[in-house]
């Protein structure tokens, strides 16, 4: 295809994600690098009986001008990322200075806003994907035995946890798991601990998430090894059973390489899907035991006050996690490319 | 799938069919207890007494003296105007569909035809964006969009998410090309067919499967978005989803929370329906951008 015509072609479809997709990105960091005005100030002379003073009042009007004619604010350099709810590097050299152990030093470190987010957003991310795929694997190495008449209605009852809306999805679970819903009850009686709720503790809150995520994500990797193992070739499956290899044999020797490109794709989608849990969090209203990093952008931009350059500090941050998470992947891609070309 | 290295044992058997239906069971008994639940009154969905009177409706039948009550979903939709939301949700959707996959086809077509270079490089882009959390996005959004007065109105919802589901739709749409034999069009040059015109009469006649089946995922990632809805909607133009987030923060009265469970309820309808009716064209898009690597 000519140049011209491919560009042609793809031009809208470029045009809306530079504008909405790249440009954000400069916005971002654009609006990390500021910070609000301050409130402008002004000294009045008061005259008394007993002799005049200066004070200092703040002028709401010229402050609240100065906040309109220039929205962005006044620019603060890099001082935003290094604050006590970002990389709170002052914050966390003293932790390290003051440590007794490693747990201490961890435990300091979990106070502060971003690494708590940091550290749900990992362990969310690298639990859920490896379990997502075990359990996909054994629901479709399950799937594939039913009878063919039940695969269908199987099928479609399976789809249903990915197919909702992640919020109404956390929420109907939230309402089950509510100390007066049918799981919470439930949980109750069979620890025999009627006190029990899943909301209090954050280890608890944490599991919640994690089930919930997991109940989510599974039919992805369900269908998509569902469909890989439609094509695993009975041929080799009948030699392996021929050179007696057991059921478990084949499943290692046979059926799992054949679907290890399938393994790639979902950790990847799964990756990038976990790494920006959010609607979780706002559905179990879990802020208090469990934060991510797209929640604390979130929660900045809700309040009555938007701090727009907090929440554009972290985006960055979380643009960065994103791209080291993918870097692996992007290497791989451009190794493969280059050694098509030669 | 007769062949004799498929036939399994009985012991086998059994475990892996317990298996599915335990599967089953945890995959569709939180909608069909939410369902249930719905037509209860609070005391039943919640019981603080016995859990049995969800079964039974006793509170049910003690406050509205039928078995089943309608309360919540009045409520919800008569008097918290969830039909305002629907609507909104209704329009956001079919544009947001409707604009994505024309971009995305015209964009997907040009990405499997080009041969160069940097129909590679903006796949791979591409992809990247496709990882970007939606929420960062909108954090860059608010100021823009605010001081240009274009924060709030559903045209902007709409064409933002036309602009975050244009990766995926490309990556997809990409690969459905690809399937369509490359003869095809060449032939309608070599016959004197410009390249659009190739595309207009000989492509898009037997684009369709590819193209609904990508029209799904908009749907989806349309009408399940909370992220970019909830932020950039004002109160009057809110959409399904963030419309039920705000029953739960504002209203934690008695009865109220029913009104959530009720809503719920009615957003997910069409989900289902949605499967029922297209679960092949959702398995088979879900599979091909697998086998493709």
């Amino acid at each position: 295809m000519a140049h011209r015509t491919f560009f042609w072609f793809i031009l809208p479809s470029l045009a809306a994600m530079l504008l909405f997709i790249a440009l954000p990105l400069v916005s971002v960091a654009v609006q990390s690098l500021h910070i609000e005005h301050e409130q402008v100030l002004k000294v009045t002379k008061n005259c008394g009986p007993f002799g005049c003073k200066e004070e200092t009042t703040v002028d709401a009007e010229a402050t609240q001008m100065l906040r309109d004619q220039k929205p962005l604010g006044r620019f603060n350099g890099l001082n935003t990322y290094f604050d006590r709810g970002h990389l709170a590097t002052a914050e966390v050299a003293q932790a390290w200075q003051e440590r007794s152990s490693l747990g201490g030093f961890l435990a300091d470190l979990y106070n502060l806003p971003l690494y708590k987010a940091i550290g749900f957003t990992l362990v969310y991310t690298f639990v859920v994907t490896p379990l997502v795929i075990l359990l996909g694997l054994a629901i479709a190495l399950g799937v594939n035995r039913v009878t063919p008449i039940l695969k269908g209605p199987t099928i479609f009852v399976s789809l249903l946890p990915m197919i909702v809306t992640p919020l109404i999805g956390s929420l109907i679970l939230f309402w089950m798991i509510d100390a007066q819903g049918i799981i919470g009850k439930s949980l109750q009686y069979l620890f025999d601990d009627p006190e029990l709720s899943l909301k209090a503790s954050p280890a608890l809150t944490w599991m919640t998430l994690i089930v919930y995520g997991i109940w989510h994500s599974a039919p992805f990797a369900f269908v998509v090894f569902y469909a890989g193992l439609q094509t695993v070739n009975s041929d080799s499956l009948e030699a392996a059973q021929i050179d007696g290899a057991n059921r478990w044999q084949q499943l290692r020797y046979v059926v799992i390489p054949h679907l290890m490109p399938l393994v790639i794709f979902i950790s990847l989608i799964q990756l990038m899907d976990n790494f920006r849990v959010f609607e979780p969090i706002v559905g179990f209203s879990a802020q208090a035991n469990a934060t991510s990093l797209s929640f604390i952008i979130f929660n900045d931009l809700r309040g009555d006050v938007m701090r727009f350059n907090s929440a554009a500090a972290t985006s960055v941050l979380t643009i960065l996690g994103v791209t080291i998470l993918l870097l692996p992947v992007l290497i791989r891609t451009w190794r493969d490319f280059k050694g098509k070309a030669i | 799938m007769t062949s004799r290295a498929n036939r399994a044992s009985k012991p086998l058997m059994i475990a892996s069919t317990g298996f599915v239906l335990i599967w089953v069971f945890i995959a569709a008994f939180p909608f069909v207890w939410t369902l249930w639940g719905s037509f209860k009154v609070q005391g039943d969905f919640f019981s603080k007494a016995d859990w049995r009177y969800a079964l039974k409706g006793t509170r049910t039948a003690i406050e509205t003296g039928g078995l089943f009550t309608g309360a919540g979903y009045e409520g919800a939709w008569v008097q918290q105007e969830f039909w305002r939301a629907a609507l909104n949700t209704a329009i956001v959707v079919l544009f947001t569909v409707l604009i994505s996959l024309t971009l995305g086809t015209l964009g997907g077509y040009a990405l499997a035809r080009s041969g160069h270079n940097y129909a590679f490089w903006l796949l791979m882009i591409a992809l990247v964006f496709r990882a970007m959390p939606h929420i960062t996005l909108v954090s860059g959004y608010l100021l823009p969009f605010f001081e240009w007065n274009l924060w709030g109105h559903l045209p902007t919802t709409i064409i933002v998410l036309v602009a975050i589901n244009q990766p995926f739709t490309l990556w997809m749409l990409h690969s459905f090309f690809l399937n369509i034999p490359k003869d095809l069009d060449e032939s309608a040059k070599v016959d004197g067919c410009t390249q659009f015109q190739a595309f207009r009469h000989v492509i898009i006649p037997v684009m369709w499967p590819g193209v609904i089946t990508t029209g799904l995922f908009s749907f989806l990632l349309a009408y399940n978005d909370f992220a970019v809805t909830s932020m950039l909607l004002s109160k009057d133009n809110q959409t399904m989803v963030p419309a039920i987030a705000g029953f739960l923060g504002s209203t934690f009265e008695e009865g109220n929370v029913m009104f959530a469970v009720a809503a719920v309820v009615s957003a997910t309808a069409p989900l289902f329906v949605l499967v029922m009716f297209f679960q092949r064209q959702i398995v088979s898009g879900l599979t091909a951008g697998a086998v493709k690597g």
